[in-house]
């Protein structure tokens, strides 16, 4: 199986190489991405063979001479590279029509195979230095991605910043393996499995996997470089960095925590479930204030981060206080989201690059009636939507309603730390979800409909037939995991099994399909009732209305309370959409600030509006940090431009300093 | 008959939600008549602007999307399931292990999202400002309802609509300050939900006080009728989740009906009594509401007995 599986891989790495050539081809586009959704169905199809079997191994003679390339495939990395797999035939399919409006392939072709490659080898990997190499792969990979495009805009800072923060995570990461294999030096995950290390080193390895994993997950505050990025690169690299590869470091966090490092203390899991809450409010906040399309959808994958990582921080606080059982439940819950968010994302990203390829806009604010135009487009976008706001009978909400089983499940937990901030969680929890249908209330209403705001969305025209098909394959996938939960969460069991040694009960086997968490008396959810009571319902009244009401239907003007204006400019923007909330929101997190400017009297100039809002993640922890490193290395500047005689009498007093540290040392 | 029993129960309570609803907006629009003193129309009068609407033609804006024609029926539906799932006379419904609490006010959110789109699609200002205060009062008042659902929930160990009704007719539940917390909170938000005064004002048409109307303003005809049945709908529904909780759960038609009227006229009575809201302090309510509610909660972590 595994060898089957590395062989697809280096396939893909040969892609990379066979697309160097190819890329100024005609041909190119089609035979990259045609063979990349190839070779991904196939990964898919493995993963999930090997899903419900027991962990192979196998060891290359390649990487350090003294260790070797460990590679496992067990259920977790299994279930992962599915999801990969799943993400990554999407993109493939959606850019073999998307592909065409590249100006140049050269900056793409190459590196797409390679970062899927990187995405698939981290999770196969099973010692420390094949993992860090094929995760540096992957960064680097996508970082050649996000500056593909790098005379626009502020796309290099972007990949600048992208640059930066990828290295800090491999930096903590490599750090964090350096303590797990203890001074012996076993690099190998069973050598780190087998060793016993004191609670002050565990913590720290956590705090250091935290800020690896969080920081290419996009925790707030490491998610800085994540809205930045994400969007800067071509639509389909998008999905698959905000729906695939944020997921593969929500992987390296579950392997580093729940499987390398033995039980945690149960203040981790406080940590975690804070750093989720706050994630999740924060992501759909900022996200409710952007206007640019994919800037927008960026930060709600840190939203949805935050959302598993709760369910991540509930799984380690059942854990560590020996309650298998709930821990399966809220690592199901997580997975089961990690699967969902990187289904509706890709979905949500394919169509803001088929609004991208249709009129050349990202700015909300120049868009509008949409809807009209690309109906099939629209019609998928607006099933993300839904999917991604948590609503029934679709996927978004079987996972969020699952980690609220998970919230309920324990209240008497002995620790008074988790008491506040598991139901705390709950409330944040709440309020994302909430927030989160707000926010895509706006992104839809304002992109596709309303009236046309500029002359490009007035003649904009639908999308190809592979991103179509791309889009509808995901909406199709969004509604069948929200009707057919049970199969999710039983094909999760075996992950939950290896990992806690607990599995939450069959639910296949259960009538009418639905699913029971715990105990039917508890709690129960049937997504394929409520999908056809839905559809009777609304049959029942349509077929009602249509035979006993007037058919009669006349089109005319907007009534707008007997004033319209034919001005498209008379509409609700994204900005003024958002006003409400970010007036009750946004002055305490953004210290947003609205001031009106008034002409003096007699001046005919119009009135202004101003508002003015600060990112006070970005001053406080980031701004600092740049501040000091620009401060310093203008200091050592001068260094560059000195005399033959001072760099000897560096080199001899660096001597002396080194000579004398050896002396003392001893 | 045992097997066709609990389909007929189950049918009944969806229809009866259906033909009874228009009574109770009919009821209160009386008592505050009455209140001003106005001999005020009939109750019966919300069926006859139903039968009205019924026979009108349906006036569509020129721009107006396959979104805005099917969202009425989709919203019904929505709104329709959810309160079939909620047991108005009779406990141990056929269905209601389709979805529990938790479900149910996902359904309703849904509800609102397609609304909320519906207003902004022909691109009016009206239709806008409505939909973005709409979503500005939900993202504070849904995670309100939660949190008390949260709190019931804990008290009942079960999320469960029916099982909790049968845990709070039984003596366990007993007066706890937790219950307390979430029932304030639970009529904030109920208020709020249902768009009456003092958060919004069904009756107006001034254009900066509107928020559900703003959304429905260009709808006419036969669709207009899906909305003000939804409207209906909505309102009673939300009172007998309030009641339920409130521990005063009554199984019987007579006792159903009762509970409406009851609340129906307090609500009457409450809202002539007070003046509608400035938008932005409502807020502040839901925000409280919300407040209230996680307090609730928080206590059923620290005690399951408080």
């Amino acid at each position: 199986m595994i060898v089957a599986l590395l062989i697809c891989i280096v396939g893909l790495l040969g892609l990379g190489i066979a697309g160097v050539a190819l890329a100024l081809r005609p041909t190119g586009r089609a035979v990259v991405y045609g063979c990349a959704a190839g070779l991904c169905g196939v990964i898919g199809v493995l993963a999930l063979v090997a899903l419900g079997r027991p962990p192979s191994t196998i060891v290359l003679p390649l990487g350090l001479p003294w260790v070797g390339a460990h590679l496992r495939l067990d259920a977790l990395s299994s279930f992962f590279a599915f999801v990969v797999s799943v993400g990554g035939a999407g993109a493939s399919v959606y850019a073999l029509g998307y592909g065409r409006h590249e100006e140049a392939p050269q900056r793409v072709l190459p590196f797409y195979p390679v970062f899927l490659a990187g995405l698939f080898l981290v999770l196969l990997a099973d010692d420390a230095f094949t993992f860090l190499f094929s995760w540096e792969l992957m960064s680097l990979a996508s970082w050649a991605l996000v500056v593909s495009y790098h005379r626009e805009g502020d796309n290099t800072r972007a990949g600048y910043i992208y640059l930066l923060m990828a290295a800090f995570s491999g930096l903590t990461l490599l750090l964090g393996f350096g303590l797990l294999s203890g001074a012996t030096g076993g690099y190998a995950f069973d050598a780190m499995r087998a060793a016993h290390r004191s609670e002050g080193v565990a913590a720290f390895v956590l705090a250091l996997a935290l800020l690896g994993a969080g920081s290419k997950a996009g925790l707030v505050p490491l998610h800085a470089w994540l809205p930045l990025a994400h969007p800067a690169a071509p639509s389909h690299v998008s999905a698959l960095m905000s729906g695939v590869m944020t997921k593969v470091a929500v992987y390296a966090f579950v392997r580093i925590v729940f499987d390398l490092l033995g039980l945690p203390s149960w203040w981790s899991a406080v940590v975690v479930l804070a750093l989720g809450g706050i994630t999740a409010v924060l992501g759909v906040l900022y996200a409710l204030m952007q206007h640019d399309l994919k800037r927008l959808l960026a930060y709600h994958t840190v939203e949805n981060i935050g959302i598993i990582f709760i369910g991540l921080g509930l799984a380690m606080a059942f854990r560590a206080n020996g309650f298998a059982v709930g821990a399966a439940l809220a690592l199901t819950a997580a997975l089961f989201h990690v699967f969902n968010h990187a289904v509706f994302k890709s979905l949500l990203f394919f169509g803001s690059g088929a609004v991208l390829s249709a009129t050349g806009e990202r700015d909300m604010e120049h868009l509008g009636g949409l809807i009209h135009r690309m109906r099939l487009s629209s019609f998928a976008f607006l099933i993300g939507c839904a999917a991604i706001s948590a609503l029934p009978p679709l996927n978004g909400f079987v996972s969020e309603w699952l980690t609220f089983q998970a919230i309920l499940l324990r209240p008497g937990l002995p620790q008074w730390g988790l008491k506040i901030m598991i139901p705390a969680d709950g409330a944040l929890l709440a309020l994302a979800a909430a927030l989160a249908a707000a926010c895509f209330v706006k992104a839809y209403g304002v992109t596709y409909l309303g009236r046309p705001r500029t002359a490009v969305a007035a003649n904009a025209t639908e999308v190809d037939q592979w991103s179509l098909g791309a889009m509808m394959g995901f909406a199709a996938l969004c509604l069948l995991a929200g009707i057919f939960p049970g199969v999710m969460i039983d094909a999760l069991a075996p992950v939950s099994q290896a990992l806690l040694g607990a599995r939450m009960p069959t639910q296949l086997a259960l009538p009418w399909l639905s699913i029971i968490p715990v105990a039917a008396s508890r709690s129960s959810y049937n997504g394929l009732l409520i999908f056809a009571f839905i559809a009777a319902s609304t049959g029942l009244t349509v077929w009602a209305i249509h035979r006993f009401a007037s058919r009669a239907v006349r089109r005319g003007p907007a009534w707008d309370c007997g004033f319209p204006d034919p001005s498209p400019a008379t509409q609700y923007t994204a900005d003024s959409f958002a006003q409400p909330i970010r007036r009750v929101f946004g002055t305490v997190v953004f210290r947003t600030h609205e001031t009106v400017v008034m002409p003096p009297p007699g001046d005919l100039a119009p009135a202004r509006i101003e508002k003015s809002s600060r990112d006070l993640v970005w001053e406080t922890f980031y701004a600092p940090v740049a501040r000091v490193v620009t401060a310093t290395v203008d200091a050592l500047n001068q260094l560059q431009f000195l005399t033959i005689r001072r760099y000897l009498a560096f080199v001899f007093l660096a001597l002396v300093a080194l000579l004398l540290a050896l002396a003392l040392w001893q | 008959m045992a097997v066709i029993g609990p389909w007929l129960v189950q049918g009944g309570q969806m229809a009866l939600v259906l033909l009874a609803a228009p009574l109770l907006t009919g009821l209160i629009r009386k008592v505050k008549a009455r209140l001003q003193r106005r001999r005020g129309a009939s109750v019966l009068q919300p069926y006859r602007d139903l039968r009205r609407l019924l026979g009108k033609e349906v006036v569509l804006a020129e721009n107006a999307s396959w979104l805005f024609r099917t969202a009425p029926y989709l919203i019904f539906a929505f709104t329709w399931v959810a309160a079939s799932l909620v047991p108005t006379f009779a406990t141990g419904l056929l269905f209601s292990w389709t979805g529990d609490l938790i479900a149910i006010i996902a359904l309703l959110g849904a509800a609102r999202f397609l609304l909320a789109l519906a207003g902004m699609d022909v691109g009016t200002s009206f239709g806008g400002i409505g939909a973005s205060r709409e979503v500005m009062f939900a993202s504070l008042a849904e995670p309100a309802m939660l949190m008390v659902i949260l709190s019931l929930a804990l008290i009942a160990g079960s999320t469960q609509l029916s099982t909790i009704a049968q845990f709070m007719l039984s003596p366990e539940a007993g007066l706890r300050v937790s219950l307390a917390l979430a029932l304030v909170a639970f009529v904030i938000v109920a208020i709020a939900e249902n768009a009456r005064i003092p958060v919004d004002n069904p009756a107006t048409h001034l254009e900066l006080t509107m928020v559900h109307e703003a959304m429905v303003l260009e709808y006419s005809g036969r669709q207009l009728l899906m909305i003000s049945a939804i409207a209906c709908i909505f309102f009673p529904f939300g009172l007998v989740i309030g009641a339920s909780e409130a521990g005063r759960y009554f199984v019987g038609l007579g006792a159903y009906a009762l509970k409406l009227a009851v609340a129906g006229t307090l609500l009457g009575i409450f809202e002539m009594s007070i003046a509608k809201m400035r938008v932005f302090r409502v807020p502040n309510l839901l925000g409280g509401a919300l407040m209230l509610g996680l307090l609730a909660t928080l206590l059923l972590f620290v005690s399951v007995g408080l």
